[in-house]
């Protein structure tokens, strides 16, 4: 596929293998912000290819695995009312909730249907107009304008059965998160290209400033995350703390201001539980007053950002999120915990770190 | 979740918030909103993420991360 194969060339990804090793004189510690990078780091076994100095930690970056536990059980009571349809992304129907996940509330009589987009959930509002339709919104920046859009036709076609369960998440105050945290290891890392394809980079800057890390915007495939990786070293090596762009095929320093404008025309920061961390100020996104009669809960009269649940106590996904443990090091992995029967949400979508383990190191 | 693949745009139609056209990937062909994308045209490769293009892709930079191996 044009733009994909290109970037998966096993000798221009050996020729960077060399190249980094060709500048690397001590240890260093990077972390990947996006799910996505983890995949496919796990999936080509980068992390094994590139020189043992490199130390690499998956982050947070996978939105369905930081979903809080209290959000999925809102959800599957909103589910079980009669006259819902309830809809999400795949992997959302799977994720563990303090008692079960959505697709087993499917097999018992809710109508639980997975989408392929938001705007899809649109459609089955206008189609079922006697329904509420209640979409369970989840991801950082990269998919929130695309909820933020199906709000706006949604209020361009007066369709009052449309809500949204909203958990939206923001990546730059999940990483000063991570970096205000004086235990913390990393000395670079890899930003997310898909979420700076949305929003531009220049947020990215204070942070490289104020914590002195090197902070390379990266795309997904070997060769963008190979030369991410390549880029954020030889500053370290350097001594620099600089933001770059490694996928500008992708992303302009500004982003796409149609997106980020109707991202802010619908949605405002607000406070988030993180699963698996904790409490992270304005890393959420919620719906603004003027949009308010599509807020599920409200419609459904639940209240917002509750106290987070205790995860299954053979489940350690908050280290695992946090970086400080791989997923092999928990004891339930590969046992307890598959992705047939998942105990954690890493352990379900294809980009939480315990599933991309779990498929392509077993 | 975020997964974003390109693909190139065959066809365009609709306005605004319902401006959308096919989009071909690899010859598997997907209706996607282009709202983001005012700018795009037929012919062009997008990125699209869960149904919406997010951004175009620049044939030249594209080149360059490929190129820039040579230079170091
Ligand atoms: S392997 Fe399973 S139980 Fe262990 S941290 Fe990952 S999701 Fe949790």
């Amino acid at each position: 596929m044009k733009y994909i194969d290109e970037y998966r060339d096993r000798q221009v990804a050996n020729e960077y293998i060399e190249a980094i090793a060709a500048i690397i004189t001590r240890p260093w510690t990077l972390m990947e912000v996006c799910g996505g990078q983890t995949h496919s780091i796990v999936k080509y076994g980068i992390d094994r290819l590139i020189p043992p100095e490199i130390t690499l930690i998956h982050g947070p970056g996978c939105p369905v695995c930081v979903t809080p536990i209290h959000l999925i059980d809102q959800a599957i009571e909103i589910a079980a009312n009669p006259d819902v349809i309830f809809c999400s992304f795949g992997d959302m129907l799977r994720v563990p909730s303090s008692t079960t996940d959505l697709l087993n509330a499917k097999a018992s009589g809710a109508d639980v249907r997975m989408v392929y987009s938001p705007l899809d959930a649109v459609k089955l509002a206008q189609q079922h107009r006697d329904c509420q339709v209640v979409f369970f919104a989840v991801g950082f920046e990269t998919t929130a304008p695309t909820t933020a859009l199906a709000i706006a036709q949604a209020a361009q076609l007066g369709l009052d059965n449309f809500s949204i369960l909203c958990a939206h998440v923001l990546v730059p105050p999940a990483m000063e998160a991570i970096l205000s945290n004086p235990d913390h290891t990393m000395q670079g890392f890899l930003a997310a290209g898909h979420v700076c394809t949305v929003m531009g980079y220049q947020e990215y800057e204070a942070i490289a400033t104020q914590f002195q890390v090197p902070i390379i915007v990266t795309g997904f495939e070997p060769i963008d995350i190979l030369q991410g990786i390549y880029l954020c070293v030889k500053q370290l090596e350097a001594g620099k703390a600089e933001v770059e762009n490694q996928y500008a095929r992708s992303v302009r320093k500004e982003g796409n201001q149609h997106a980020i404008a109707m991202m802010q025309e619908v949605f405002e920061p607000t406070a988030r539980q993180w699963r698996g961390l904790a409490e992270i100020p304005q890393s959420g996104l919620k719906l603004r007053e003027k949009y308010a009669s599509f807020d599920a809960q409200k419609r459904f009269n639940y209240a917002d950002n509750l106290p987070e649940l205790p995860e299954s106590l053979l489940c350690i996904s908050g280290l695992i999120l946090q970086g400080t443990r791989k997923p092999h090091e928990c004891p339930s992995f590969g046992t307890a915990c598959t992705p047939e029967h998942p105990l954690g949400a890493p352990m379900v979508s294809s980009e939480g770190a315990c599933a991309a383990y779990y498929s392509c190191r077993q | 979740m975020c997964l974003a693949v390109p693909g190139k745009i065959l066809s365009i139609q609709g306005e605004d918030l319902m401006r959308s056209g096919k989009v071909s990937f690899s010859g598997v062909m997907k209706e996607v909103n282009l709202a983001y994308l005012p700018e795009a045209q037929i012919g062009d490769y997008a990125i699209i993420h869960v149904g919406v293009a997010i951004s175009l892709v620049d044939p030249e930079e594209a080149e360059q991360t490929l190129l820039d191996l040579q230079h170091i």
